[in-house]
């Protein structure tokens, strides 16, 4: 197979440099709604004022370049080992541009690796077979640490916020992770959910959950109403830009469902900061686009 | 807006209040995660013995220190290979993490101001009445635009911590903060924190 290592590179420039159209223009509609002068309205100006400058100048958005977490669609017999070796040097010229800060500590000691390579599981790569006559896709999400820190996973029911086990009371303990959160994730920030499946698969569903672009509709129109609620809802809270008060906390909310046991009702809440860095490349034949 | 020279006086310091913009320009320090337990457990409550260069590194900062400023960020540096140190990104990192150490650290070097975001808690807040010094809160993410007010890096130490956790002293110019903590006892984290909260507990109760 044909080597795509400048090519991921590439993808993963632009996920850290130049932040994807949905989630630039919802953050301007976001200005537009805070008070002129507040300190809420002057946070929004300079996170689009640094959007724009990390753009020109080939820069990481944010320091913090996050786990790299890949979604990789692959046609049938494509080799799957030679991707994971073309990801992990692509990673590693990256970090020498400085597209990505060196971020990959071994969990004891805590050493720095310097290159963002580690165990097997750094950088993180999911693998999907699709078809052979259909096209390979590569998604890139960066999701930074302080976003990472502020997720929550609940277990329905909860006593303490009188919270049972249906769509009310998932809304209550999103709420509750919301208010947790305060500016601590960067907010304004999205907020991706799964309900059920297992510990596991529940946090890893909340994360994919975000591949999908601000303003997308949920093909369940209960889910879809539940969305825009807790969104509506989360804002009335006032926690605002960097949790300086204000309108915007919460730009977006995206839900979905997983069958679990019916012992267990978990709740998974993956918060993502304002710098929402996902990028898609599609290669079919020689041809490589980029989303 | 105010323009505030590092080092501050402890007369600006107490003068600041919770919500006002300022332009920081002066030499300050970057320190995180790792710098904050080194300084803890190694000179402030000494559960460890120096080694390697720690007494050389803690005499080289102090100066820096005193009456300055500390910064919570984990910076993306190009030239690491060659020694001509350039800042790309450097965005503030989540300060909450440093609440166990940071009133002890603000008064152990005489910090007169941390920036970070999220904001801290009370212990933190005790420690900027006591110092006196007080919370700077930067734009999270805002990386890029903040680099371009870093004129030149001075020194690196402890790079062997890794380029986001080593202390990395820099000149800034019209480095833009909010003060969302002051010295004289208010928390703009707090105050959200109460109004939210009062929200939320109106929002559960409905259905």
């Amino acid at each position: 197979m044909q080597d795509l290592t400048q090519q991921i590179l590439e993808l993963v420039r632009r996920t850290s440099t130049d932040l994807p159209a949905d989630i630039e223009n919802k953050l301007r509609a976001s200005l537009a709604q805070e008070e002129p002068g507040s300190a809420a309205h002057g946070a929004l100006e300079t996170i689009l004022k640094n959007v724009a400058l990390a753009r020109k100048n080939s820069t990481p958005i944010c320091q913090d370049t996050g786990t790299p977490l890949f979604y990789v669609h692959y046609p049938e017999g494509t080799s799957t080992r030679k991707l994971r070796r073309m990801i992990q040097d692509a990673v590693i010229a990256a970090t020498k541009k400085n597209y990505l800060r060196p971020n990959s500590v071994d969990a004891i000691t805590g050493k720095n690796t310097g290159d963002n390579t580690g165990d097997e599981h750094y950088p993180t790569i999911h693998f999907e077979e699709v078809d052979e006559d259909q096209p390979l896709t590569i998604e890139l999400m960066l999701k930074g640490g302080g976003c990472e820190n502020v997720g929550a996973q609940y277990k329905l029911p909860n006593v303490g916020m009188h919270a049972g086990r249906d769509l009310a009371g998932v809304r209550k303990v999103v709420l509750d992770a919301v208010y947790q959160a305060q500016g601590k994730g960067c907010a304004p920030g999205v907020l991706g959910i799964a309900i059920g499946g297992d510990r596991g698969s529940s946090y890893l569903a909340s994360k994919e959950t975000l591949l999908s672009k601000i303003g997308d509709e949920n093909p369940n129109p209960e889910l879809a109403a539940m969305e825009q609620q807790i969104t509506e809802e989360a804002n009335q809270m006032g926690i605002g830009p960097m949790g300086f008060g204000g309108k915007t906390t919460v730009l977006d909310t995206k839900i979905k469902g997983l069958h679990r046991l019916p012992a267990s009702y978990f709740v998974s809440v993956s918060y993502m900061c304002w710098a929402y860095r996902r990028r898609k490349m599609t290669v079919q034949g020689d041809e490589v686009r980029y989303d | 807006m105010r323009e505030i020279t590092i080092p501050i006086s402890d007369e600006t310091i107490r003068d600041l209040k919770v919500g006002e913009p300022v332009l920081l320009s002066g030499v300050m320090m970057t320190g995180r995660d790792a710098v904050h337990k080194w300084m803890n457990d190694t000179f402030i409550k000494k559960t460890r013995q120096p080694v390697g260069d720690d007494l050389e590194v803690y005499e080289a900062i102090k100066p820096i220190l005193d009456g300055g400023v500390l910064y919570h960020c984990g910076p993306v540096v190009a030239g690491v290979e060659t020694g001509e140190y350039k800042f790309v990104a450097a965005g503030p990192t989540t300060s909450i993490r440093e609440e166990p150490y940071q009133a002890d650290v603000m008064k152990h070097f005489n910090l007169k101001g941390v920036i970070g975001k999220g904001g801290m808690g009370s212990k933190t807040l005790q420690g900027c009445q006591e110092t006196p010094a007080v919370y700077f809160h930067a734009i999270g993410g805002a990386a890029s635009l903040i680099a371009q007010c870093v004129r030149r890096v001075i020194a690196v130490h402890k790079l062997d911590f890794g380029v986001p956790e080593a202390m990395w002293v820099i000149e800034v110019k019209d480095f833009p903060v909010v003060v969302t903590m002051d010295a004289n006892g208010n928390s703009q984290h707090m105050v959200v924190d109460a109004q939210s909260q009062k929200v939320l507990e109106e929002l559960l109760a409905k259905a």
